[in-house]
């Protein structure tokens, strides 16, 4: 019913835009907005800004470069990184954020995640799950990049996070992530059986075909892609012809 | 070039700035105000916001806006509601019980439909992209209105969970479907237009509705 989106995934450490390899080793790609403003331009459907140093150094200059994106960018923005209150995330939607993704502070708090949903609206309450696979079927909920266990069960934490109020899931695989091997097929399809609410596959896209594998045979209703755009694999305008031969329902849209 | 000038009501339902941002982009000099004659004087005015109809209603009377964005469109002004501003300029919202809207368009706000015209739940709101088709018994073509740089099946960008439903036909400038049910996606009467969808979210196109209507 919905058509599947394509997500421009950027990450950011400060002023930069970085990526990395299992959300770890990162490396400096250039500026966050340069990026933006040619994912815009190509016909990303959203961009989704991830600060990944807020949640371990308490920095928030996220909110900056966001304000500054919205000058040029007319898309939707999902903004995450570092939020810790319902203060931030009105922070960062005054900022011109349209939805917030938070990770480690729904984890240690999950009363968040209703707080801001009540205040905002599910649409706005993105889950951003790190997830990491601990044997055959089954996936540990990580927090702050990676690096910090939780002991969560990645599918009971979704249906947690989804009985809270969060209208959206994001769903990076730290295993895949950086890797360029395709998406955790396994991990998506075992969250989006799980879940009614829309879920983005991120982490692993190695080529425009991981995508359509993301969506028939996961079910994910979004793919975030970073890497393959940022070193210029592929266009979204590439990712969206491959789409569409595929026979997904994507966005009709033709670069200028 | 006589520079392009925008008034945005600001009446404490959401973020303006997306908006501003959008209209500077498209070359207009933006105004944000809630003072009625800044908003009387205005060559162009656009009512947005997000968030539930009693709560915007109730904001606006408390501002006495109510009654300046009623003469604003009585004034021949150009007048662009956005979303809950779209919704606010019909007659009356379902939204928890009846709430009198702005009356500028006939019409009611009703839920948008939980169930697909094929008896499937549907999920609410409606989020997303969709695209824009000509209504079957609505305006005839774009031409003039907001939608007038704008092609059947452009998409443009929607969150919303109730949709307009103008008690005239020929008010529905476009519509766009969800589970097979038409929703009024853009409405006009004379100077007075309406987008359910968020133009200054909408891309290019969304673009193009703004630059229309800075052109009126």
């Amino acid at each position: 019913m919905r058509k599947t989106r394509l997500i421009a995934r950027l990450d950011i450490k400060g002023p930069n835009l970085i990526k990395g390899i299992h959300l770890e080793g990162l490396r400096v790609i250039g500026s966050p907005n340069e990026y933006a403003l040619r994912y815009y331009q190509q016909g990303a459907d959203e961009l989704l800004y991830m600060d990944c140093v807020a949640s371990l150094y308490g920095r928030n200059n996220i909110g900056e470069i966001v304000r500054d994106a919205v000058k040029d960018v007319f898309v939707p923005l999902t903004v995450g990184g570092g939020i810790r209150s319902v203060n931030d995330a009105n922070e960062l939607l005054r900022c011109g954020a349209d939805k917030v993704a938070i990770n480690t502070a729904a984890v240690s708090n999950p009363e968040l995640i209703s707080e801001v949903a009540r205040r905002f609206g599910s649409q706005c309450m993105v889950l951003s799950i790190e997830a990491m696979q601990v044997g055959v079927g089954k996936w540990e909920v990580f927090t702050d990049n990676g690096r910090e266990s939780t002991g969560l069960d990645v599918i009971d934490w979704v249906k947690r996070g989804v009985d809270l109020g969060a209208g959206e899931i994001l769903l990076t695989s730290v295993d895949r992530e950086g890797t360029r091997k395709g998406f955790d097929i396994d991990l998506v399809q075992a969250v989006t059986q799980e879940v009614t609410v829309p879920v983005i596959a991120s982490g692993g896209m190695g080529k425009p075909e991981d995508m359509v594998d993301a969506v028939q045979k996961g079910g994910a209703d979004a793919v975030a892609m970073a890497d393959i755009l940022h070193y210029n694999r592929a266009t979204v305008g590439d990712i969206r012809r491959v789409a569409k031969l595929a026979g997904l329902d994507v966005r009709n849209y033709e670069a200028a | 070039m006589k520079p392009l000038e925008v008034t945005l009501i600001d009446y404490g339902m959401g973020n303006l700035l997306s908006v501003r941002r959008a209209m500077e982009h498209c070359g207009a000099t933006v105004t944000v105000t809630a003072e009625v004659d800044a908003i009387l004087t205005a060559p162009r005015v656009v009512l947005p916001g997000v968030g539930a109809f009693a709560d915007g209603m109730a904001e606006l009377r408390t501002l006495g806006l109510d009654a300046t964005v009623r003469q604003v469109a009585a004034k021949g002004t150009p007048l662009l509601g956005i979303c809950l501003g779209m919704q606010m300029l019909l007659d009356e919202s379902e939204e928890f019980g009846i709430t009198d809207g702005l009356g500028l368009i006939p019409g009611r706000v009703v839920p948008v439909p939980r169930i697909s015209t094929q008896g499937k739940p549907q999920r609410i709101p409606h989020i997303g992209w969709n695209e824009l088709v000509v209504p079957p018994q609505g305006c005839v073509d774009w031409v003039g209105t907001v939608l007038h740089e704008v092609r059947p099946n452009d998409a443009v960008y929607f969150v919303h969970s109730f949709m307009a439903c103008p008690s005239n036909p020929a008010h529905r400038i476009a519509d766009c479907l969800y589970g097979g049910h038409p929703i009024a996606a853009a409405i006009g009467k004379g100077n007075v237009f309406g987008c359910q969808f968020h133009p200054e979210k909408s891309g290019e196109i969304g673009l193009k509705v703004l630059m229309s209507f800075l052109s009126q």
